[in-house]
């Protein structure tokens, strides 16, 4: 696995559920962040050129390479939108997030 | 020692699909979170990761939520390079061989508070990469000056008014401070840059010993620029000469990027929020300091 996934988060009910100090297992994520978003990204992939300059600057690390095309991981993507601001060949819009 | 020269380079292309620090709540357009995990995209899995109090230690660790993915630890303040030596050390007592320690602290974290840790820990050769990202104030408490603040920032501690521009000094000479400790590699690097950073990260990680990578990384919150132009930013401080890219090496400084013509300050500055106060007299006194910082890099390292 690529990346880490949402779980879900119980409350411990026992005391042998509780941790023993204030640490958990690495890559541990109990909500997203696609509620901070007022835009989102979408990208032209026949415009993209593939050069990854979004994938290195994403500072979510949410852009997933996929066999030479580039989508989203729209689950922590905080519409920063850095990549849109980057892309060389302007591939990627920001578009307003519908609710 | 292997030869530097021979190590493979890590690119965007070829680099590992795996993400060590995901999910974090970094404001969005964080520069200090790419210079985060980019460094530990190159450093790979089998990283100890140890971090002072700090933006990255704020949001990557809001229990039960660990959005590092590799081992990581909040440190004391003042006390990430010792505890690092600490962890570098307890491995190698373990008998690990291919794990690396890495430090991610804050500009306030490095050249303020964690210094003497840092010193002594550089002093004693342990194998750590301690990686600096500077944003130039005390970003997680609310934009405090801290001794890589630039002159003329306006910060909570510093404001600015009639009588005073903001700060009045300029940043610490952090990188030859810390070449100055005869340290086996210490670079500087960018966000706006980012190849030139990981090739930095790369080497670093392939050096057995203290190592160290000062790396500017723009704060959108703090500095007042647009969220999408946090990349820009950082390019453009390398542009205009007030950020250099230099590494140094086996006792030797060399200047990475020496460009014959600076881009123009005042554009750079008058971008930001914590600059907008600025008269022509303070920007002047800014590209004096960069003029003289210059001449003598240029003197002395080419």
């Amino acid at each position: 696995m690529d990346r880490p996934k949402k779980t879900e988060f119980k409350f411990p009910t026992h005391i042998d559920e509780y941790p023993t100090g204030p640490q958990y297992a690495a890559g541990y994520l109990p909500e997203t962040n696609a509620g901070w978003r007022t835009f989102h990204p979408v990208v032209d992939n026949a415009a993209c050129i593939y050069c990854l300059r979004c994938y290195l600057l994403c500072p979510d690390g949410t852009i997933i390479k996929d066999n030479g095309k580039i989508s989203f991981d729209m689950d922590y993507c905080k519409g920063c939108g850095v990549c849109a601001h980057e892309c060389p060949v302007n591939a990627i819009k920001m578009v307003k997030e519908q609710l | 020692m292997t030869n530097l020269a021979d190590i493979p380079k890590v690119n965007a292309k070829n680099m590992t699909e795996k993400e060590f620090f995901y999910g974090h709540k970094a404001c969005a357009g964080c520069g200090g979170s790419i210079a985060v995990r980019l460094a530990l995209k190159v450093l790979g899995e089998r990283t100890y990761t140890a971090l002072p109090a700090g933006c990255m230690s704020a949001v990557g660790f809001i229990f039960p939520q660990m959005a590092f993915n590799t081992n990581a630890i909040i440190t004391t303040f003042p006390g990430s390079a010792s505890m690092a030596s600490g962890i570098a050390v307890g491995a190698k007592a373990l008998g690990q061989k291919d794990v690396k320690t890495v430090v991610f602290a804050g500009d306030g974290g490095t050249a303020d508070i964690g210094f003497q840790a840092l010193s002594g820990m550089i002093d004693r050769n342990d194998d750590v990469l301690y990686i600096c990202y500077d944003n130039e104030a005390y970003m997680n408490t609310g934009i405090q000056k801290s001794g890589l603040t630039p002159y003329g920032t306006k910060t909570t501690t510093t404001p600015a008014g009639k009588n005073l521009p903001g700060t009045t000094t300029h940043k610490k000479n952090l990188f030859e401070i810390i070449a100055a400790h005869d340290i086996a590699y210490a670079a500087t690097a960018s966000i706006g840059y980012p190849q030139d950073y990981l090739n930095k990260v790369n080497k670093a990680k392939h050096i057995k010993g203290a190592t160290f990578i000062h790396v500017y990384a723009s704060c959108p919150t703090g500095w007042g620029i647009p969220i999408e132009t946090s990349v820009e930013i950082a390019k453009d401080a390398v542009d205009c000469g007030l950020i250099f890219l230099a590494e140094f090496e086996d006792g030797e400084y060399k200047l990475n990027k020496n460009p014959k013509q600076f881009a123009p300050v005042k554009d750079y500055l008058k971008k930001q929020g914590r600059f907008k106060h600025m008269t022509d007299e303070n920007i002047e006194v800014v590209i004096e300091h960069r003029d003289k910082k210059w001449s003598r890099m240029r003197k002395n390292w080419l």
